[in-house]
């Protein structure tokens, strides 16, 4: 069976002015369908890029892809001209954002938004658009699906009139409009309020079990993708440190960076674990630290690390970790 | 209560939106009827989701906006309607700490300038005893004297809230204000501050006013939660009690919503969004998200009750 999407030694530049930023250093992962793949990392990590890179977001300058592949049920999307890009986006992959107001236009109503987005697929399908009317009463459709009360009404309003979270709604319903088989959300629910955030994470997981999405979660905060992915991939500095069954990266952190990523996150539960920070910051990535980018922070780096890139290693069936010293 | 280094009574913020060419000016009640009791030393924590009227409560408490009604002593002495000239010897002994660092650092200043500026302004100190207590304070917070001659572009996150949290304790104050101190940190940074934090008010015996919306901060900083809700507060009592055992629908709710690391799924524990401050729902104004509310609910504000020790709570139902 060909993947969803197989990502294979991706590096991925930035040109500034300072100098060539290695942004994405040799990204290796597989999804398959109805998979949901958490990636998680904090600032500079490169998990946005690596997402935006899918769907052939990336500005370019500065973005330069320097090798590797993107391999969409087996087709390399990244040797794509922009018009064979525009036939996948919103039909094969979709995505989501994080601040859901500045992706609406403030000036149109919902319903007018989402008529042009429901035809504009059809126009990138290659098909005759269909009538105004028609995709109306489809966007309503979508609303429903995703929890909106009231869908007609809706149509008519403007986006200021919606809270964070029903923005976010209508932006998941426009991603649904293609029928896509991959979701790909960009921390759908950083914007958003706690209570609102847990109900918004509730729809994706419903949506993806309902429909079979396949589903890639950029998330800074673990516990979401805790709540919401099958599999994780922790990444540090553009690279992919570790990549494991959520509930046993959770358990048993094999990288030293998963390790401390989990050490820091203070737990409602056990107020009297210390959270443990990591000593020294991320590195920038116009001179990345050389051999393992992460060996500057860590307390078990040798020679080794300072000089060879680990490579990611098959310590335990489904798990992969790039470090030179772990150990199942 | 005359122990207490921070003390408000019936504190409550209404602002005035701009009226309309055909509307009258919209009322907004930020803050409501909030007590507030912070000891020497001590911290208190002050949760809730966007709107709820922490941050204005803590510009309040600060005197940086006057108050609609309330009362607000500091050190025993009444600050409500102090003249400016009367607030400035009080200011060193209260600073803030915002949000976001970056904002709140001139991008001009070196470390060494941005820490000794409050010492210059009130001139505490100047040239080589200057230098000496800009030094001190940096080495305090964790950035050695390499740092000093840095600019704010050169120091990451965690190092300008350090250059900040340096700056606020220049002055020698007794109470920080701190908003949101590391929602703009990584996690991994957001533990080292705290480490900091934790550490100056073990040294110098500091009170802390904690704003945040994470839960699992403020149960690690502080022995005193409230919880806010449009402005009113809806359950306070010691970290434990609230976070750990909490009564009010809306502190579940809350916590109940929090994605916990050994969970796998996700079930709302409350339906809907916090409402519009400026059309507040009647009655208590959690009732339309609340799965046990009752007629009752929906006419009238319930009053704080005591439930226990130091621990009260705004829902009659929860007793």
């Amino acid at each position: 069976m060909t993947a969803l999407v197989e990502i294979r030694d991706f590096r991925l530049s930035f040109d500034t002015f300072d100098g060539t930023a290695q942004v994405l250093d040799g990204i290796n992962l597989t999804l398959n369908a109805g998979d949901t793949l958490g990636i998680v990392g904090e600032t500079g990590c490169g998990k946005s890029v690596l997402a935006r890179s899918l769907l052939a977001l990336n500005p370019s300058p500065p973005a330069r892809i320097v090798s590797g592949e993107i391999r969409f049920r087996g087709d390399d999307i990244l040797r794509l001209p922009e018009r064979g890009m525009r036939k996948l986006r919103g039909r094969a992959i979709s995505m989501v954002f994080q601040d859901p107001a500045s992706y609406l236009n403030p000036l149109l109503s919902v319903g007018t938004q989402m008529e042009d987005a429901i035809r504009g697929q059809d126009a990138a399908a290659g098909a005759r658009a269909r009538p105004r009317h028609a995709a109306r009463a489809l966007a309503a459709v979508l609303l429903a699906a995703v929890g909106l009360p009231e869908p007609a009404r809706l149509l008519d309003s403007h986006p200021h009139q919606l809270s964070g979270g029903m923005r976010q709604r209508v932006l998941i319903a426009m991603a649904l409009a293609g029928e896509p088989a991959l979701l790909v959300a960009d921390e759908p629910t950083t914007a958003l309020d706690v209570t609102v955030q847990a109900q918004v994470l509730a729809l994706i997981a419903r949506l993806v079990a309902d429909r079979g999405l396949a589903l890639m979660l950029i998330s800074h905060d673990l516990g979401v993708v805790a709540a919401s992915c099958a599999r994780v991939a922790v990444m540090y500095a553009g690279t992919v440190v570790e990549e494991a069954p959520t509930t046993e990266l959770l358990a048993r952190p094999l990288h030293p960076y998963a390790r401390g990523l989990i050490a820091a996150v203070p737990d409602l539960d056990r107020p009297d674990h210390r959270p443990q920070g990591i000593p020294g910051s991320i590195p920038g990535l116009i001179a990345p630290p050389t051999g393992c980018r992460f060996h500057p922070r860590c307390p078990a780096a040798t020679h080794r690390c300072r000089t060879e890139k680990p490579l990611p290693r098959a310590l335990l069936p489904g798990r992969a970790v790039a470090c030179h010293h772990a150990v199942p | 209560m005359t122990d207490a280094l921070l003390h408000a009574q019936g504190l409550a913020k209404t602002f005035e939106g701009r009226r309309g060419l055909f509307q009258p000016a919209s009322r907004i009640q930020a803050v409501a009827d909030v007590d507030i009791v912070l000891a020497r030393g001590a911290a208190l924590g002050i949760v809730g989701e966007s709107g709820c009227g922490k941050s204005t409560l803590a510009r309040l408490l600060l005197r940086l906006i006057p108050p609609s009604a309330g009362t607000i002593r500091f050190d025993g002495q009444d600050i409500t309607a102090l003249e400016e000239h009367a607030m400035r010897p009080l200011r060193r002994r209260m600073q803030l700490i915002h949000q976001n660092p970056s904002a709140a650092l001139d991008p001009r200043l070196s470390a060494e300038d941005a820490v000794a500026e409050p010492l210059r302004i009130h001139g505490v100190a100047s040239g080589r005893a200057l230098r000496d207590r800009v030094a001190a304070l940096l080495a305090e917070v964790g950035l050695p004297s390499a740092f000093l001659h840095r600019f704010p572009h050169e120091l990451s996150g965690g190092q300008k809230q350090r250059v900040c949290i340096a700056r606020a304790l220049a002055l020698q104050p007794e109470l920080l204000v701190l908003d949101e101190p590391t929602s703009a940190l990584d996690v991994s940074v957001q533990a080292q501050i705290l480490d900091v934090l934790e550490e100056l008010r073990a040294r110098r015996g500091l009170a802390y006013l904690f704003i945040s919306h994470n839960l699992a901060v403020v149960r690690q900083v502080c022995e005193r939660v409230a919880v806010m809700y449009l402005g009113r507060v809806v359950e306070e009592g010691t970290a434990a009690a609230v976070l750990g055992a909490p009564r009010h629908p809306y502190t579940r709710a809350l916590l109940g919503s929090v994605p916990r690391l050994g969970a796998r799924g996700m079930a709302p524990a409350a339906a809907g969004e916090p409402p519009n401050p400026a059309a507040p729902p009647q009655g208590c104004a959690f009732h339309p998200r609340c799965a046990i509310a009752v007629d009752a609910c929906r006419s009238s504000i319930p009053p704080l009750l005591a439930v226990g020790d130091g621990h009260h709570v705004r829902c009659p139902l929860s007793l």
